[in-house]
């Protein structure tokens, strides 16, 4: 029978949504780890919140195609702001004091979005760098209220919802970042499958086509730019009521830049690919801290050297044929289950 | 008023040459090159190790340490850089990014983390006072010789078969390959040369800007914002724009200490968005 062209579009987005059998097996493995591994949960609770940290510059990294090289202004200010909320009491409650912080990060966002919409690549690093620096600078000058380069001290977190307090083995913190982490992944997820995603999409192909067939391209960028600060400022909110702490660390450069290598190691333009690519990235980096305590920092950047020279695209593949594999496995072993590989979008 | 007028023109001079390399490889290749300080660290590091440890005098190490530079440029661009030309700016900025985290790790193990002064000769120690205004010898010497040798680059560019070669290229790399110019032959020596000056200018600054193993890090911005406020098209926009940036932020610091670095971020920002082509952009094709 023949359909009309709004019932294909819909059952086209509908085909694209669908939870494929890797991602169950993902997130079913995602809480075997709470029970499974009780002696890494302070990694892994990095490790959430580094994933979350990534699928926010994904949003416009992989999706819109802007380059950030700031994108720890956001999660700097995430972070004061969750630190500084607990510590004055002005919202205790952390799963409240969690959106309040990403709202901040969120005007931020919007604000500097505009700076962001101009110009090249390399403008837009210079502006997201620049603002990142700001933040930084900012932060440093006020110590009466940040605590300067010393680092916000005698910040206390309420429990969570008045019932689960953080404990020190970080299991509460553990199942709190993953908690969070899901639920703004499914989120994440409905935003990119949406005909919004898909629009974005289009106009990180070709901006001036996207405008002609009638997107308007300044305004998706605003919406996902303002979004992706508010998932980064989440996740820095994170951070600070898991170690109760907060320093000028969170707004340095090379936070951004270890960013930009979470995502990359993991894939661009693919929701996992940062989820992959924070538990790679800290595993890296726990093993490698392991062996050199002081010079971790140039394996890090041989891994970023390495990666361009050989292409993000053919790691790309390899990491897009692993998955076919498995799929073709789960395939065989469940028939019913519908599966559906796409390979990640290589994108600039 | 005027010492620090003066100041300010000696750091601006310093960045100009510190950061002109940058500013014609990124407009002759639209390639972004984040790790062009970790070529001035190694520029004033080798100058530290003749000077402090083989006893060879300060005049002697500048120009060693510009060739020294140039030659390890000569190398990366040949056998990393050049892969990377044709790849996204994305790749580009890892890729460079990765260098710079390499390069701070390396010299941090092999030379220690604090930070290290060039033994200066007398005569460059201490400063005079001329009609009121107190000149620092050594300002005085990063001066001429900036000043001498943005002379020499302007004539070069301007003069010589190499320079209008190389503006050919800068100005539309495609048509001036389709005039039988080797523009990868061009970028090589540039940037070979580029990288050179920068050596030099980390050997001249490293009295004045400090040397440690994070100066790839903590001068990239002010490289960039150099280059970005300047514009790509001549080597007259970086120029003014150190300048500019160098007494800005000397002034900002002497006046405003606890706005000091505010200030040259935001006149960065308003710049990128008064003029994102940069300062003195002409409307190419491009």
């Amino acid at each position: 029978m023949p359909r009309s062209l709004l019932e294909e579009a819909t059952h086209r987005l509908a085909t694209r949504a669908r939870w494929r059998p890797l991602e169950y097996v993902f997130w079913l493995a995602a809480i075997a780890s709470v029970f499974l591994v009780p002696g890494r949960h302070l990694i892994l609770t990095e490790v959430a919140w580094l994933a979350l940290f990534a699928l926010s510059l994904d949003l416009i990294l992989g999706y819109a195609g802007i380059i950030s090289l700031g994108h720890a202004a956001f999660f700097g200010l995430g972070s004061y702001a969750a630190a500084l909320l607990a510590k004055y009491g002005i919202v205790t409650e952390p799963v409240l004091a969690l959106i309040v912080a990403g709202l901040i990060a969120s005007v931020l966002g919007f604000a500097t979005s505009f700076l962001v919409l101009r110009g090249s690549d390399l403008t837009r690093l210079m502006v997201t760098l620049g603002v990142a620096l700001i933040m930084r600078e900012f932060a440093n000058q006020i110590p009466w209220l940040t605590g300067g380069a010393d680092g916000l001290q005698g910040v206390i977190i309420a429990p969570i919802l008045g019932m689960f307090q953080f404990d020190i083995f970080g299991h509460v913190a553990y199942v709190y970042c993953l908690a969070v982490l899901f639920v703004l992944f499914l989120l994440a997820r409905r935003i990119v499958y949406s005909p919004f995603g898909l629009s974005l999409r289009a106009v990180k192909g070709n901006p001036l086509r996207a405008g002609s067939i009638g997107i308007s391209v300044n305004a998706r960028l605003v919406a996902i730019y303002t979004v992706s600060a508010f998932y980064a400022g989440v996740a820095g909110a994170l951070l600070a009521q898991a170690t109760a702490f907060a320093s000028l660390d969170v707004f340095s450069f090379e936070r951004s830049a270890d960013l930009l290598l979470v995502l990359i190691i993991g894939g661009t333009g693919y929701l996992y690919g940062g989820l992959i690519g924070a538990v790679i990235f800290k595993l890296m980096q726990d093993w490698i801290a392991n062996l050199t305590p002081q010079y971790w920092q140039f394996w890090i950047g041989l891994v970023l050297v390495l990666i361009v020279l050989v292409g993000r695209d053919r790691i790309g593949q390899w990491t897009g044929g692993l998955r076919l594999l498995a799929e073709k496995i789960i395939r065989r072993v469940a028939p019913g289950a519908t599966a559906l590989a796409v390979p990640p979008r290589q994108g600039r | 008023m005027l010492t620090i007028l003066f100041d300010g023109i000696a750091y601006g001079m310093l960045l100009f040459v510190l950061a002109c390399g940058l500013s014609v490889t990124l407009g002759l290749m639209n390639f972004v090159n984040l790790a062009h300080g970790a070529f001035a660290m190694a520029g004033g590091y080798i100058t530290l190790v003749l000077v402090n440890r083989a006893g060879l005098p300060f005049f002697a190490g500048l120009p060693i340490a510009f060739i020294a530079t140039a030659l390890i440029g000569a190398l990366f661009e040949r056998t990393l850089y050049v892969h990377v030309y044709s790849k996204s700016h994305l790749d580009q900025v890892l890729f460079t990014i990765g260098l710079v985290f390499m390069s701070v790790a390396a010299v941090d193990y092999v030379m220690g983390s604090q930070q290290v002064f060039i033994h200066l000769p007398e005569v460059l120690q201490g400063r005079f006072d001329f009609f009121g205004i107190g000149v620092g010898r050594y300002r005085l010497l990063i001066i001429v010789v900036c000043g001498l040798l943005t002379v020499g680059l302007q004539l070069i560019l301007s003069g010589t078969r190499f320079g209008s070669r190389l503006r050919a290229s800068v100005d539309d790399a495609r048509v001036a390959r389709g005039l039988g110019i080797n523009v990868n032959g061009v970028f090589a020596l540039t940037f070979a040369f580029g990288s050179g000056l920068a050596g030099l200018g980390g050997a001249l600054g490293a009295e004045i800007l400090g040397l440690d193993p994070t100066f790839p890090l903590k001068y990239m911005v002010y490289f960039l914002i150099v280059v970005t406020v300047g514009g790509t098209s001549s080597i007259t926009g970086p120029f003014v724009a150190s300048l500019l940036i160098g007494v800005a932020d000397v002034a900002g610091k002497y006046y405003v200490p606890k706005f000091g670095a505010f200030v040259i971020y935001t006149i960065m920002i308003i710049m990128l968005i008064l003029r994102p082509q940069g300062l003195f952009a002409r409307a190419t094709g491009k």
